[in-house]
């Protein structure tokens, strides 16, 4: 506490030009609120006014569950009988209780029962899981003001409106507060509002003067105001309120709003009033109903279940005609049916009732048409998926300890089907932690260390090189080029071996000018401006850990703070701000003793996102006024004087080598002022400070920017905005898998565009099309400027002949508000399709969403996105699949997400290994389940044509009861879980691969119509062969006939034979498990048929001993059941052997090569066919290097061509 | 993989955890040419055997199929055969000469056969009860026989309309003069025999009614006697079937020729039904069933074309 007091003293606001302009009191009246949309009022302080009407608002506690406890059972149902097929379903079992269906009512009642419920426990289960994430919020602890200055903890439920809340440092506020004092005197806080914007910088947030007083906890003894304000609504960025106060009415603005879900940062603590709390906070206005989403395959086979109900409808209407007409005309003359003793079903009176009463019947009887253990299955297969997802120890993060979750198991099949990545990019793509890598100090560039990108574009080359020189052994022709490519890959792969600096914000390694060494440099003066220009220019404070005797700092963006950290370590050590000055601790001076040296800081201009620049005036000890400004390159560049140009063209080299390298750079530069310079622009500066009007800020920065010249260049910083572990190899992987992916972030630009070349998604030799806006310009001139630039970057993208030619599109926040309006988004749409990359710069969450929209809309392919912040919940919940990034803090992404990774990099694994692996598995599973459903059902048809349409069933009860549940249901799950076309390594080997998801290949009508074509003809062949066979002559030595239970079962027992091996056809991939499941399905039919034929005969009826008496004995039963299953997967058969060998598909080519052991034996036919099935990349390293490597080989042509022409020609 | 990877990966090398990192061993056969050509050959060498041996079966066995509906009927009557087969008055005996082509070794069975009978209509299958079939009048919840159940208020053993319309024509056979000895005994399944329809269950009240439906059924024999009812209650398939009659445990030459004395009493003139008397001998595999083999020949047959053809296609695109 006692450091708080000491901080508290410090006025950081006068820190600050811009960012904390205040308008006072006087300036400007309390807004006038009066009318709709500002009715609330909030008694501070006295949450007792609260409890009532009207001033009883909503409590604090929240609730994102879509049930309760009462509403669970009605809502649950509904959604389940909101499927067409379970409300078929539920039909036949409400007709299975009456005497018009074929079956019993048992048998259509328990799967129903069965299917309804699971779906439901798993609603259940995970409704409760959100229920308890809520609790955990619920639950969190605040101290709030009880009495007489008293604070007391409470559950975050438990604050109402009008409760004064204390907050301390890195905790979240619980409800929108109005902030009154905090530990600095002057009432200013500093926020992360990362889960609300993603925006990573520090937002200052100040309190009205009249409150500065309330900064104890017993200041609050007394305290009472009124707040009268809008009503709450989704704006983030808005508030208009009055606050009155000592029966004054002050005006509040956005400033002294610290929204929910946002954190206090370096403040001890903030006192403040919530004013919307619970589900009226901004937040959570913001938040919208998580959509339940349904997969494409999902969908598709809802199309397919109308189909099969057509088909379901057409063969019962044929059926129900043929049993009228039936009735009608011949069963008069049936004597045995006893037609005189009818009731109305039977009646050949009324032969339309009758045909009517049976088209009810037959709707039940070809049920079997409909899978209803479809959907069972698919539920279990996509439970035990999940379950596989959350298992897989390679997508475990061993830091954080989080597995990879399937939040829905809905989705699995989606991820294999993904066209288009959108991706946050703080916290995910990046750690957001700097590491000062390397500068450039007086045109020589110092630090040895490679960044991560270098290392892994090293990587990647040699390994290409390694496949190149396989690939080409025979040629030497090439020997110069190959040396080309060697020595660079020396350059950038030479420091592999480096050893991470333990030191947090820095890795820069180099000995010219580490430990001192600076002093012997020929620069040395540079140097040390240089360091101490990082040292002076900024805002952050320093705090001095206890234990280590070192200081850390309290910096507002990481950059900063990695600035600093490096000035400490190269012996510039910033220790002490006060009101005035900064204390600078130097430990390498010429005199060779530490000296502590004071800077007055006379003026600071701090940075803006407009500004891009940040510049300080001090006077250093000996009087000598110094301005000292770092800022982005073309701002800093821009203003140099004529002298100060001396190291422009190398730094200008190294700045533009740091930005390939994937660096953040900052250019520094100095100016020296003369006293009286100095005080003839102060004088202008001040009374641009105290002036009054619209353009203070103007004004303020027109004097800024004119001390802002004429400086002298000194040199340039490179920070590397640490990517997360494997972000460039995933992103790499994803894009040979044909992905794209799109950047969106709320960043700056700059900062944006250096991790597209971080990530490799830009690279040198990219067009690069910059879309921006001047948004001085009115609406209109605006569209058209940018609707143009749209037109002209599509024009240059057809015009481009070169096949490699990669563009990158990068458009900011702005002008994407305009790019998104109805009459421009398709042709965005268009050329951002056209792009091999896409960053969106400056978005906020909702223009995130907007975007997926758009993209999900308009280019109508899957799209996932991926995030970690409250900000990116909008876009995961409006992506197709929603992706979180878990292990950060705030949890909104991933409850909002469907799948929950820790790291970025796990993605490559979900979806090129677990989605490529769960989109073939349930395709083939759902179209296997057609098939065995169609094969089954129709025999039942064609035997009704028999039966004079009477709606007997050729088999018994039982079987048909077992089909589902158990012979034929256990083989197609493994065949859901279990199956892999390829192992999980070549999966991760062959990105291209994936595409076979996005493309469809498995899932399209083409092979769903196959599928139920083979369905048919199997179903044709086990029928007629069956009867032909058994229907009139004797099966057994014996003289036996066969009579309707031994041909019922004989076809029966094809059935199960034929959809058993045509499963086994299916798969490629056997584990002992899937043998148990497909012949055990077989021999449990067996067995079922032993048992149910020792039963007494009164349950079993004519099934009675079927099997030992009747059917085992009868050599014609085995033969027929052998002749009928090979004939049944005889053409299937045909069909994949032909297409395997003539017409074969990726997979098939890999599992060739696999089987033949080839990837072993024949190193150079893997590695070919590996580099084939990366053709096409655009983004990724691999392009990258390919691009180099083009480039090199371009270079090494025009070397030939002019040494041709150079060299003498030899008569041969 | 990293190192703590590999101490991980031997720590849990346990079939569980392959299990759940989905790396269980597995065989991944792979339909390369050669497996292709090979399955298809073994296919085309086991079926066409098969099929030769079957129809081979097929072929040694001999039948002698005889429509005996029309000609069953005198002259006079047959413009109306329904009154005619319903009028109790007329003597219904009729016979016929069966001339046997080809020697047929005993014993040969006598099935009936009916065409155009729907046995598998489902008001008719359902229309029995197996407890009474077991029990007897003990059991009382008969009501799935209707609607031939009661009849004078007084239970129907055995009830339903299946063992109601038993067909009840019958034949003796006649050779050279001297009757052949028929076995009618063994012609329905043991366990039908045994466990279906009772030892102590006789039939009662059974066609008492107004409505006589097929036979009757001598009240003094068992149900579990009662073969042809057993014969017949299992019902058909299809609407054409036969029926075991018995078996002629007598060799017949060829040229031989069989008179046969029938009762022609069984209604299948109303629904245009055919009824033909069939005389056959069995195989091991049974009945004559030439299309079994006729398949299994095609069946083999296409498979050894598609392997040649697919040796063909290989050999010509060859990768």
């Amino acid at each position: 506490m006692a450091r708080g007091r000491i901080r508290a003293r410090l006025r950081r606001s006068h820190l600050y030009t811009f960012s904390c302009l205040r308008p006072s009191a006087a300036e400007e009246g309390p807004h006038s609120i009066e009318g709709p949309g500002y009715s609330r009022i909030v008694h501070c302080n006295q949450p007792l006014m609260h409890n009532k009407k009207p001033f009883k608002y909503r409590s604090n506690y929240i609730s994102t569950t879509k049930y309760n406890f009462v509403t669970f059972l009605p809502k649950a149902l509904y959604e389940q009988f909101h499927r067409v097929a379970n409300l078929y379903f539920l039909g036949t079992a409400i007709i299975s209780v009456t005497p018009l269906s074929p079956f019993s009512a048992v048998s259509m009642i328990a799967p129903l029962a069965f299917v309804v419920g699971l779906s439901m426990a798993k609603e259940a289960l995970e409704d409760w899981r959100r229920f308890m994430q809520d609790m955990k919020v619920n639950t969190r602890k605040v101290k709030v003001h009880k009495e007489d200055g008293i604070f007391g903890n409470k559950t975050w439920q438990k604050v109402q409106v009008g409760d004064v809340v204390k907050v301390e440092k890195d905790q979240f506020f619980p409800a929108d507060l109005l902030l009154l004092s905090s530990s600095y005197e002057d009432g200013i806080c500093y926020v992360e509002t990362m889960n609300l914007d993603g925006e990573t910088n520090l937002k200052v947030k100040r309190a009205l003067e009249v409150t500065l007083s309330l900064d104890e906890d017993e200041a609050f003894k007394n305290f009472t105001g009124t707040i009268t304000c809008e009503d709450p609504n989704p704006s983030l960025y808005t508030f208009v309120g009055n606050f009155e106060y000592d029966r004054q009415v002050y005006a509040l603005d956005p400033s002294q709003i610290l929204l929910r879900d946002s954190k206090l940062r370096n403040t001890t603590f903030v006192y403040g009033i919530a004013i919307f709390a619970g589900h009226d906070s901004k937040v959570m206005q913001n938040a919208t109903k998580s959509p339940s989403k349904r997969s494409r395959i999902e969908r598709k086979m809802d199309y397919i279940i109308y189909v099969l109900f057509s088909l379901l409808l057409m063969i019962s209407l044929i059926s129900s005609i043929g049993f009228a007409v039936k009735t009608k005309f011949y069963m008069p003359d049936w004597w045995y049916l006893q037609p005189q003793h009818t009731d109305d079903y039977y009646n050949p009176e009324k032969p339309v009732l009758s045909g009517v009463s049976h088209l009810v019947t037959a709707l039940v009887l070809y049920g079997y048409l409909i899978p209803i253990s479809l959907y069972v299955s698919i539920e279990v297969v996509k439970v035990l998926q999940a379950s596989f997802i959350n298992q897989d120890i390679q997508m475990y993060d061993e830091e954080t300890g989080n597995p990879a979750q399937a939040r829905t198991s809905n989705l699995n099949e989606e991820l294999g089907q993904v066209d288009t990545i959108l991706s946050d990019k703080t916290g995910t793509l990046t750690c957001n932690q700097m590491d000062f890598l390397k500068c450039s100090i007086a045109g020589t560039a110092y630090g040895v260390c490679s960044s991560e990108v270098e290392l892994a574009a090293a990587q990647q080359m040699a390994i290409d090189l390694e496949d190149q020189d396989a690939e080409r052994s025979t040629g030497s022709r090439q020997k110069g080029k190959q040396q080309e490519i060697e020595l660079e890959t020396v350059v950038t792969s030479r420091d592999e071996k480096d050893h991470k600096s333990p030191i947090k914000g820095f890795s820069f390694e180099d000995s010219r000018i580490m430990k001192g060494n600076w002093l012997r440099e020929p620069n040395a003066d540079v140097i040390m401006l240089f360091f101490r220009i990082l040292a002076i220019c900024h805002t952050a404070i320093p705090e001095l850990n206890e234990e280590t005797g070192s200081y850390t700092y309290e910096a507002e963006s990481p950059d900063e703070g990695a600035f600093l950290v490096a000035a400490r370590e190269f012996g510039f050590e910033f220790f002490k701000r006060t009101q005035s000055g900064v204390f600078v601790r130097e430990r390498y001076s010429v005199a060779g003793q530490p000296i502590d040296r004071e800077f007055k800081i006379l003026n600071m201009l701090e940075f803006t996102s407009k500004r891009k620049r940040m510049t300080v005036i001090v006077r250093d000890e000996d009087g000598q006024i110094l301005l000292l400004c770092k800022g982005a390159d073309s701002i800093i560049f821009d203003r140099l004087s004529k002298n100060g140009r001396l190291y422009e063209e190398d730094t200008n080299k190294h700045l533009n080598e740091y930005g390939e390298a994937g660096l953040r750079t900052l250019a520094l530069a100095y100016r020296k002022l003369e006293e009286s310079e100095y005080s003839a622009w102060n004088n202008e500066f001040q009374k641009a400070k105290t002036s009054i009007g619209a353009d203070r800020e103007t004004l303020l920065e027109n004097v800024a920017e004119m001390m802002e010249r004429d400086l002298i260049l000194i040199g340039a910083t490179a920070v590397e905005d640490k990517l997360q572990k494997g972000v460039p190899q995933c992103i790499d992987k994803l894009a040979q898998a044909g992905l794209k992916i799109w950047v969106l972030t709320g960043d700056k630009m700059e900062t944006a565009i250096n991790i597209g070349y971080a990530c490799s998604l830009l690279r040198q030799g990219m067009k690069q099309i910059c879309i921006t806006a001047n948004s001085s310009d009115a609406k209109e001139v605006v569209k058209e400027n940018i609707l143009m630039q749209i037109t002209n970057a599509s024009q240059m993208i057809k015009l481009e002949n070169d096949p490699h030619a990669a563009f990158a599109l990068i458009i900011d926040g702005k002008t994407l508000a305009y790019a998104l309006e109805d009459d421009m988004k398709q042709q965005f749409l268009g050329l951002a399709v056209d792009c091999a990359s896409v960053i969106c710069c400056r978005v906020s969450p909702k223009q995130k969403a907007l975007v997926t929209r758009l993209v999900k809309e308009g280019t109508g392919k899957t799209t996932l996105a991926i995030g970690d912040g409250a900000n990116d919940v909008g876009m995961i919940q409006e992506a197709d699949i929603g992706v979180g990034i878990s292990g950060v803090e705030g949890m909104q992404a991933v409850m909002a997400s469907d799948f929950s990774v820790a790291q970025f990099r796990f993605l490559e694994r979900l979806l090129v290994v677990h989605g490529h692996w769960c989109y073939k598995r349930i395709a083939q599973m759902v179209c296997y389940f057609f098939y065995k459903n169609i094969a089954f059902g129709l025999t039942l048809f064609y035997f009704e044509a028999f039966t004079g349409f009477s709606g007997q069933s050729v088999y018994d009860d039982w079987y048909m009861l077992l089909f589902n549940v158990v012979l034929t249901s256990l083989p197609v799950i493994s065949l859901g879980v279990f199956e892999q076309d390829v192992s999980s390594e070549v999966c991760l080997q062959f990105p291209a691969l994936y595409q076979q998801g996005p493309r469809n290949l498995f899932f399209d009508w083409y092979r769903i119509l196959g599928w139920m074509g083979n369905g048919l003809y199997s179903s044709l062949i086990i029928f007629f062969l069956n009867i032909i066979i058994f229907y009139d002559q004797a099966f057994r030595s014996g003289g036996q006939t066969a009579d309707m239970a031994a041909l019922g079962t004989t076809m029966f027992t094809c059935i199960i034979w034929a959809l058993n091996c045509q499963i086994a056809l299916t798969m490629s991939h056997f584990t002992w498990i899937q043998h148990l499941f497909i012949w055990g399905s077989i021999g449990t039919w067996y067995l079922f048929l032993f048992v149910y034929g020792m039963l007494s005969p009164t349950i079993s009826g004519n099934a009675y001993q079927i099997l030992v008496e009747a059917l085992a004995p009868a050599p014609i039963y085995w033969s027929a059941t052998l002749l009928v299953t090979v004939a049944c997967n005889l053409p299937y058969m045909a069909h994949i052997c032909f297409q395997r060998c003539f017409h074969p598909m990726d997979h098939h080519i890999i599992q060739e090569i696999k089987y033949y052991k080839k990837d072993v034996e024949d190193q150079r036919m893997w590695s070919r066919e590996r580099s084939k099935a990366r053709q096409k990349t655009k983004i990724g390293f691999t392009a990258r290097v390919d691009a180099k490597i083009r480039q090199l080989r371009g270079k090494l042509q025009r070397k030939h061509t002019s040494l041709e022409m150079h060299s003498p020609v030899t008569p041969s | 993989m990293t190192d703590t990877d590999r101490v991980r990966h031997r720590d849990t090398k346990t079939a569980f955890y392959l299990f759940t990192q989905q790396k269980l061993p597995a065989c991944k056969p792979v339909l390369t040419p050669a497996w292709v050509i090979t399955i298809f050959l073994f296919t085309g060498f086991i079926f066409i055997p098969l099929g030769l041996v079957t129809l081979r079966a097929s072929r040694s066995v001999i039948e002698i199929v005889e429509r005996y509906d029309t000609e069953c009927v005198p002259e006079p009557f047959r413009i109306d055969k329904v009154s005619y087969i319903q009028d109790d008055s007329i003597p219904k005996n009729c016979s016929l000469f069966l001339k046997v082509h080809k020697y047929m070794k005993a014993p040969i069975y006598i099935y009936y056969q009916l065409d155009n009978y729907y046995q598998n209509h489902r008001r008719y299958v359902k229309s029995r009860s197996d407890q009474q079939l077991l029990n007897g009048q003990k059991y009382q919840a008969t009501s799935s026989c209707q609607p031939v159940e009661f009849n004078n208020a007084r239970p129907i053993v055995p009830c339903g309309l299946i063992a109601w319309s038993l067909f009840n024509d019958t034949f003796t056979f006649i050779r050279e003069r001297a009757e052949l000895k028929v076995n009618r005994k063994n012609i329905a399944w043991k366990s039908d025999r045994d466990h279906k329809f009772g030892k102590n269950v006789y039939p009662s009240n059974f066609q008492n009614g107004t409505l006589i439906g097929g036979g009757k059924l001598n009240p003094r024999i068992p149900l579990s006697d009662q073969e042809d009812l057993i014969v017949w209650m299992r019902t058909s398939a299809l609407p054409s079937f036969r029926k075991l009659y018995g078996r002629i445990e007598e060799d017949l030459d060829a040229d031989d020729v069989v008179l046969v004395q029938l009762m022609n009493n069984y209604n299948t003139y109303s629904f245009g039904g055919k009824k033909k008397l069939v005389l056959s001998t069995s195989s091991w595999l049974g009945g004559k069933n030439d299309f079994f083999g006729l398949a299994c020949v095609f069946v083999g047959s296409s498979s050894l074309i598609l392997a040649i053809v697919f040796m063909l296609l290989h050999l010509k695109f060859q990768r």
